[in-house]
């Protein structure tokens, strides 16, 4: 062997060495990704799987870590998501299928979607102040849970929007045009046939960005919620409290019973979001497999 | 003749040199078909190979010998396998899923789909050039530099990068832009571009899987000529579903078939002259004829 | 006989021509529709400005009692205290050291995490971890927020540097790290698959091992792509709130120092909003100069991000 050809030899050695490392490296980072959820979720389970019981979630919130419940939390949990989809949902659905199926491509158009994306970055505490000085203030709303859902559906909205929109999208033009060429109006092509079509796609966006609607705090707090609130709403006026408001009070307390509440509470909203997700993927699947046919 | 071992010391660290030793001799005309290993040095060699994605068969029991420094042609209706086929000799099929390959592909009478191959090491002296060209979003000058930079070569990259540009007829019209970025140039030259890439590296065999039909006419005439200035120096294997250009470039040539279970065969392997005026096969005279394909 | 002809004028008859009013009804209709959905995108736009004017409005009449300089050039910030001082700075070094903490532990998991997923991993082991990576983006922050009180601080920071505290900027950023991990790595990932198939088959015809055709041609031909969602990462460090409120601390503190409890410009509107400041006071008006501070750089990070995303759209597109 010559020391070129030594060198050679040892650089494709080294070659493979490093892309062998750096496949070890890979699996490591995801399996880091992964390892952290179920630490994560570990460690929720054994502080609070025992605290969760009926009574926990019958009752009102206390001083005395033991008798304390998120009945209130949850009924406004309930309250404010129901108010913020009657708001949200056809206020969503109605932007995009404007700006997909009648708005002209125009700079107004192109203006309104990079305003739309702007929006869906805007940290939620910012929503928390617009709603504090709209719905709060200058509508006299107060701090009832009907300002806190049109809060909560301004910051769902840029997420509704864009979830409908790329739904739409997916509709093959086929469609559109086999309607056009029976005679229908735009908008018999739209609501006759595109957005049934589309719809699955649009729930399952509904529900992603509802769920993600059930775990925000900080607009919440910042409109007012109060942290301890011995009551369930029984007008969109009442005043409220929601789960992860809840959570985030007894997790600032420092006694261990205050924890062990907080873990519960998560268990509880977890479940919620579990649920919300699974449905969303049911529906994605079947509607998927009945339009597949 | 003197058979050099694979991977012998000379082998490895050849340096580019300016001049190549003995231009190819004159192939003497055939009366009959003739077997090439008669007449010329084997390079590679397809033997029995059968060519399975999962449970489908692409290639069947396919044997070819691809003379030294000749242009060989495989031609053949689309779908018969003739990039699959193509694709074997430098073991890029490796990255498709579901792959599986039996039989053997001899390199210098070595089989590269044995375990103990290094695929790396097949592929810098087997060079490819792809149907559509596909530079890297890199300057001129980096495009041609990566094979060597990666297969650390040392010594000066600006003498590669030229010497492999000069090969490639295209030195004299981007000497001045070598710096700028390879998607300004047009389409024949990112193909010229490509097999420069590909000569940096000193391969000994250059694949090409239809280069000219991404390509207008003129820019396909000044690949074919390319290709017989290289074949002097490198043993060239070119698919191409245009038989005129087979006819006009190649010294000998496959011809391929789809059966009916739609796995690929060679039906007739003979010098170019030969199969164009005095075919053996029926399959082929009809292929070459336009009554289908 | 006389049968035929009635057959034949009674189908054509069928066919009658629209009258006039009903086609006007039909276009008033389509007007009055796209009316209200243009309504509905509009929704979006008056969003926009009300937050704008909400802030700029609040913040000016703060800047009549408070200057700008000292605003934006003081250290201290002790605006329910008396003397009352409103340098924003303590708060914003608080907000970047966390952003800076969680992007040094994210960027280089996501990333790599992105290239295994796009070059390495097998179709069913795609099929487990994206499920899982969305799961993590899926987790409300007051739950991060939780874990990083309660695990991260006492279990990891504790044990590994000494500190005797609770709350620490090193162990909200972690936590906001674990967050916008999933943002990275599918931005990335997104971005690397749309890098063709034939730029890295050349590669590969070239000789390169798999480590080099990701580090020298799908990462430098996506690049724009990842370097966007980095900034989007950032950006939605820089607006998290509840992790920080729970596990970074309560007290504004400009220092670099990861070990010590910090405030961000988040939880300090958090703390206000709970606390008794009367609301129309000047101390409660800084919860509005302050998110306009926030709204101003996460707007500029998410252009400069949407550009990049254009950029990088037009190439491969």
């Amino acid at each position: 062997m010559t020391i070129a050809e030594r060198t050679f030899r040892r650089r494709l050695f080294l070659r493979r060495c490093t892309a062998l490392g750096f496949g070890i490296i890979c699996i490591a980072a995801t399996l880091l990704a992964i390892a952290v959820l179920g630490v994560l979720l570990a460690q929720v389970a054994s502080k609070g799987l025992g605290r969760v019981s009926w009574d926990f979630i019958n009752s009102f919130p206390s001083r005395n870590a033991e008798d304390a419940g998120i009945k209130a939390a949850l009924w406004g949990t309930l309250w404010m998501m129901g108010i913020t989809a009657i708001v949200a949902i056809p206020v969503g659905l109605g932007a995009a299928i404007y700006l997909e199926e009648y708005a002209p491509r125009n700079w107004l158009t192109g203006a309104i979607q990079v305003n739309i994306s702007n929006l869906a970055g805007v940290p939620s505490v910012v929503y928390g102040l617009l709603g504090l000085a709209v719905f709060v203030r200058a509508m006299q709303l107060e701090r009832s849970v009907l300002a806190g859902a049109l809060t909560m559906a301004l910051l769902v909205l840029p997420i509704i929007i864009i979830a409908a929109q790329e739904s739409l999208r997916a509709v093959p033009n086929s469609i559109r045009e086999a309607a056009y060429a029976v005679g229908a109006s735009r908008t018999q092509m739209v609501f006759h046939h595109v957005v049934p079509t589309a719809l699955p796609g649009v729930l399952t966006g509904v529900i992603l960005a509802l769920s993600r609607a059930i775990g925000e705090t900080a607009p919440l707090i910042t409109i007012g919620a109060l942290l301890f609130v011995p009551f369930t709403p029984h007008s969109p006026l009442d005043k409220f409290t929601v789960l992860p408001i809840q959570i985030f009070n007894w997790t600032s307390r420092p006694q261990e019973a205050f924890q062990q509440n907080a873990a519960a509470g998560i268990i509880v909203l977890l479940a919620v979001l579990l649920t919300m997700n699974s449905i969303a993927i049911f529906l994605r699947n079947r509607f998927q497999a009945n339009a597949r046919g | 003749m003197i058979e050099e071992p694979v991977f012998s010391s000379e082998r490895l660290v050849r340096m580019p040199t300016i001049g190549r030793p003995e231009p190819k001799a004159e192939v003497p005309a055939l009366e009959t078909a003739a077997v090439p290993s008669e007449h010329a040095e084997v390079v590679l060699e397809a033997r029995r190979l059968n060519v399975f994605y999962g449970h489908f068969q692409a290639l069947r029991n396919v044997s070819i010998e691809v003379p030294g420094r000749d242009i060989t042609a495989i031609i053949g209706p689309s779908g018969c396998g003739k990039s699959t086929f193509i694709r074997c000799f430098n073991r890029m099929n490796d990255t498709i899923a579901g792959f599986r390959a039996e039989g053997q592909v001899l390199f210098q009478n070595q089989n590269i789909y044995e375990r103990r191959i290094d695929v790396v090491e097949v592929r810098r002296r087997i060079g490819m050039v792809f149907q559509k060209p596909n530079p890297f979003p890199k300057s001129i000058y980096e495009n041609v530099a990566f094979g060597p930079r990666i297969n650390g070569y040392e010594g000066r990259l600006d003498e590669i990068v030229e010497r492999a540009l000069r090969r490639a007829a295209l030195w004299d019209e981007v000497k001045d832009k070598i710096r700028q970025n390879a998607y300004a140039l047009s389409g024949g030259q990112q193909q010229r571009l490509c097999i420069a890439r590909a000569l940096a590296i000193e391969p000994e065999v250059i694949l090409m899987d239809e280069p000219c039909s991404a390509l207008d006419p003129v820019a396909t005439l000044k690949i074919e000529d390319l290709m017989r200035e290289l074949a002097r120096d490198y043993t060239i294997v070119i698919v191409t579903h245009n038989m005129q250009q087979a006819a006009r470039v190649s010294d000998w040539t496959a011809v391929m078939m789809m059966s009916e279970d739609r796995a690929g065969e060679c039906i007739e392997f003979a010098a170019t002259n030969e199969i164009f005026t005095n075919p053996r096969e029926k399959r082929t005279e009809d292929y070459i004829t336009g009554r289908f394909g | 006989m006389g049968v035929m002809q009635p057959e034949i004028t009674t189908g054509m008859s069928r066919i009658k021509p629209r009258r006039p009013l009903e086609a006007r009804l039909r276009n008033t209709r389509e007007a009055v529709v796209t009316g209200l959905l243009f309504l509905c995108a509009a929704v979006s736009v008056v969003t926009t400005a009300a937050i704008v004017l909400t802030l700029l409005g609040e913040t000016v009449s703060f800047f009549q009692d408070v200057s700008p300089i000292e605003f934006f050039t003081g250290t201290k910030w002790t605006p329910l205290f008396t003397p009352a001082q409103y340098g924003v700075l303590p708060l914003l070094a608080g907000t970047l050291l966390i952003a800076l903490f969680a992007a040094v532990f994210a960027v280089p998991i996501g990333l790599i995490t992105a290239i295994y997923l796009s070059e390495y991993a097998p179709r069913w082991l795609r099929a487990i971890i994206k499920p899982v990576l969305e799961v993590i983006a899926g987790i409300p922050t007051v739950v991060l927020g939780f874990f990083a009180l309660t695990f991260i601080a006492p279990e990891i920071v504790r044990p590994l540097f000494g500190t005797s505290q609770i709350f620490s900027a090193l162990a909200a950023s972690l936590a906001v790290g674990i967050m916008i991990i999933p943002l990275i790595s599918s931005l990335s990932e997104d971005a690397m698959s749309a890098v063709p198939m034939g730029l890295r088959e050349g590669a590969y015809a070239l000789g390169a091992t798999k480590y080099e055709v990701a580090r020298r041609v799908v990462v430098p031909a996506a690049l724009s792509g990842i370097i966007a969602s980095f900034i989007l990462a950032v950006s939605r460090a820089v607006g998290e709130t509840m992790i920080v409120a729970i596990a970074a601390g309560g007290t504004p503190n400009l220092t670099w120092n990861p070990l010590e409890a910090v405030q961000t410009m988040t939880a300090y509107i958090v703390q206000v909003s709970l606390g008794d400041t009367p609301q129309g006071s000047l101390q409660f008006s800084t919860i509005f100069a302050v998110g306009m501070t926030l709204f101003v750089m996460t707007l500029a990070m998410n252009i400069v991000s949407q550009y990049l995303l254009h950029k990088f759209r037009e190439v491969y597109e």
